[in-house]
């Protein structure tokens, strides 16, 4: 009890200084969070997807169109239970600089597909009924305040001209490997309003076994070697895998910045901490002259740095955490949606907060225990 | 009268750890801050210097990027009979018409890219400057090959000289590496238009760059031909083209390093405020005998403030020092505004090391400030006593 009130009498003796050391760890450890979720959301990104999806693109790239005459083809492959295709629209919304995901698919055969994203059964219906229709994300209604019934107008960029769609139904999703921020409508009216029918873009493969995927990639792949659209056949996650490399060193980047961080901190705590100790000289002496340890008065010292080493990270790690799952901030979720602190963010926090409290405490502790005391009262006036 | 500057130099030597750590931490601050913007300078330099302010560029009526562009060949022979198209030194038209796809190969780290695959025509060598086979040769006219960009060809798989590359439905020998004045096309694909045409979109081209003749303007040139009544193209300078397509990025990368660094900054302020409260407050003696020899208040405050300017300007020059090595590093991302891979260098210049130091002194200063206030307040007889 005295000990803790002895820690806390140092820490209030100067108040401001306290207050900002433990502000600034708290600001560099929320710095550090997020820089190093950067990363860690493109990893859980790319490991969501199911196993017993599969995405069938054409060989050369995903621009190229596939036909859909495989529709059929890719039925009769042994271990395949469902076929769905889709493509690629591309509009925009009144400012064409303002990216969302837009594209056509097939309606009975995609929601039978991806029963992860949820329809309400009625709204189902209704956008099934309307050729028109679109299913929306419930954030994208949110970004642009629309509602179910509404009347929208797109602009082709791939498929030019005036596209008119009538909101039928919104949609949550229970995989983050689909976001909610897509526009769908279907496939059957790009292909009406299309000069020489449209062609699919993607075929989504839905398999009885996830085992079998690496057959069935080979076989699919083998069937049309020779056509005009060659394909590349992966599984969903290795389809979501090849999108986050597009991001380059994006990841190396953020964790030498993380790591520069908290090294820079280290060093303006380390020198806080031992300033504050080296003022407390004499105080240390009186204590041991009273008969405090050798051990007590060094584990005073590490208490004080550990107190503000951990109310800080706390701070930092923890506000990241509230933070980033609470708000979704558009510039960062167009790119990697979902952004939020993984659970090992802040176990790697806690562990820095610990060797920040070795650090900047185990000097004084060690210089607190070790102190002469006739030396140390002699040299203070 | 000014406390010459020799005193705060000294003050600092007297206390090498703490100066020490405020130093090297606001010159990490430093370190990320011109790292960050090195980064954008390199990406925006890469983008810049692609293509020539002599060169025009030709899409089709209200594209806005070379991909969803598509110019039919009736169209480029059109184009290159009008006058405002340079002649070469064989009187033939400075225009190449071009085919422009994306390819996705595999990296070597895994996952695949976006790589623009340019199908041109010899004179492309003549309409587009400095553009130099580095290694090996170029393709040849009618054969299945290709050249690849030095900037990608370490990146990807299947792009040294002998090895084939596969797409469209064929193999494509690589036969040559190039350079390009580091430019974005360092980061492309090139082969003969004739042999991409038939395998990707069919008979059009997505471009036509042509040289802009001496005597004709930009603007003579695109009210000619956006206005005939035979063609639909849209026409701009081809520099300023891929000018724009950098704009996003570049503007993120900078809001980022602005970002990062100010809450790093923080810190780094921190340390210099803790510094300097030390530094006043076991000197209290020595001020007092510096306000009764008659110094004003004033000159307290400035020297004060100079000794965390020096701190500071320790810390901002260690911290362009630490930036410096990551000059030239090549690096490479996707630029989503044209979705395609783009590598470039980290480039330090000049300006992002003076903005590093004058970075370190507002931290150094602002960190300064209220020490060195309390300073220049300093009950004169209470401190001597």
């Amino acid at each position: 009890m005295t000990r803790g009130r002895l820690v806390w009498a140092n820490l209030m003796r100067h108040r401001w200084r306290t207050i900002l050391t433990t502000l600034s760890v708290a600001v560099a450890m929320f710095l550090f969070a997020t820089l190093r979720s950067f990363g860690t959301t493109l990893d859980s990104l790319s490991q969501f997807g199911s196993a017993n999806r599969m995405v069938v693109r054409h060989a050369t790239a995903i621009v190229f169109p596939l036909q859909m005459s495989y529709t059929q083809r890719l039925a009769t492959v042994e271990g395949v239970t469902g076929v769905s295709w889709a493509n690629w629209f591309g509009g925009w919304y009144q400012d064409p600089k303002v990216f969302f995901a837009n594209f056509a698919v097939d309606g009975p055969s995609f929601t039978a597909l991806y029963p992860e994203i949820l329809i309400p059964e009625e709204q189902k219906q209704e956008w099934l009924r309307d050729r028109a229709g679109a299913v929306v994300g419930v954030d994208l209604m949110e970004k642009y305040g629309w509602r179910v019934g509404q009347n929208v107008v797109l602009n082709g960029t791939i498929f030019p001209g005036e596209w008119q769609f009538t909101i039928r139904a919104t949609y949550t999703s229970r995989t983050r490997a689909f976001d909610e921020r897509s526009f769908m409508f279907h496939y059957a009216y790009l292909d009406e309003r299309t000069e020489h029918r449209a062609q699919p873009g993607w075929f989504y493969l839905a398999i009885a076994n996830g085992d079998d995927a690496p057959r069935i990639a080979a076989t699919v792949d083998e069937m049309f070697r020779n056509s005009n659209a060659p394909t590349k056949t992966m599984t969903e996650q290795a389809f979501q895998a090849s999108w986050m490399g597009m991001f380059g060193n994006v990841r190396t980047l953020m964790n030498a910045i993380g790591m520069a961080v908290v090294f820079a901190i280290l060093l303006v705590t380390g020198n806080a901490m031992m300033m504050s100790a080296r003022e407390r000289t004499g105080e240390v002496a009186v204590l041991k002259a009273i008969g405090f340890g050798n051990r007590t008065v060094g584990a005073i010292e590490l208490a004080e740095a550990g107190v503000v080493a951990l109310t800080g990270t706390l701070l930092g790690v923890g506000g990241a955490t509230l933070l980033w799952k609470n708000i979704r901030v558009a510039a960062i979720e167009q790119f990697i949606p979902g952004f939020q602190v993984a659970g090992n963010t802040i176990w790697i926090g806690a562990g820095i907060a610990l060797l920040l409290t070795l650090v900047s405490g185990l000097v004084p502790a060690v210089r607190a225990s070790r102190m002469n005391v006739v030396a140390a009262l002699r040299t203070v006036e | 009268m000014k406390i010459p500057l020799i005193y705060n130099v000294r003050s600092i030597l007297q206390r090498p750890v703490s100066t020490a750590s405020t130093a090297l931490s606001i010159g990490l601050v430093v370190a990320v801050f011109v790292a960050m913007l090195a980064l954008a300078a390199g990406f925006r330099a890469a983008l810049a210097t692609t293509g020539s302010r002599d060169n025009v560029i030709v899409l089709r009526q209200g594209a806005n990027d070379e991909l969803s562009s598509g110019v039919p060949r009736e169209a480029a022979r059109i184009i290159s009979s009008f006058p405002h198209v340079a002649a070469g030194d064989d009187g033939l038209p400075l225009v190449s018409p071009e085919v422009y796809v994306l390819l996705n190969p595999d990296r070597k780290t895994g996952g695949i890219g976006n790589v623009v695959a340019r199908g041109v025509s010899e004179r492309a060598f003549l309409v587009r400057k400095g553009i130099r086979v580095v290694a090996g040769r170029k393709f040849t006219s009618g054969a299945s090959e290709v050249i690849i960009g030095r900037r990608i060809a370490e990146r990807f798989v299947n792009m040294d000289i002998g090895d084939s590359l596969e797409f469209g439905g064929r193999k494509w020998a690589v036969v040559g590496h190039f350079e390009a004045d580091g430019s974005g096309f360092e980061s492309e694909v090139w082969g003969e238009n004739e042999q991409f045409m038939p395998v990707f979109r069919g008979q059009v081209y997505q471009s036509v760059i042509f040289r802009l003749a001496p005597g004709a303007t930009l603007d003579e040139a695109k009210r000619a031909l956006e206005s005939d009544p035979r063609i639909q193209v849209s026409v701009r300078e081809e520099q300023d083209f891929y000018t724009s397509q950098s704009g996003i990025l570049s503007a993120t990368l900078r809001i980022m390093a602005v970002f990062i660094s100010v809450i790093m900054s923080v810190g780094a302020i921190f340390g210099a405020v803790n510094t300097m409260y030390a530094a006043v407050a076991s000197r209290s003696s020595e001020i007092a005998v510096l306000l009764t020899l008659g110094f004003k208040p004033r000159s307290v405050l400035a020297t004060f403030l100079a000794e965390a300017a020096v701190i500071a300007l320790i810390g901002g020059v260690l911290g362009c020092l630490f930036a410096l090595p990551i000059n030239g590093l090549a690096t490479s991302t996707t630029n989503w505004q044209s979705f395609s891979e783009v590598a470039f260098a980290f480039r330090v210049t000049p300006v992002l090391l003076v903005y590093g130091v004058a970075f370190a002194l507002v931290m150094g200063v602002i960190g300064g400030f209220f020490p060195a206030l309390r300073a220049a307040r300093m009950p004169v007889v209470s401190a001597l006593r």
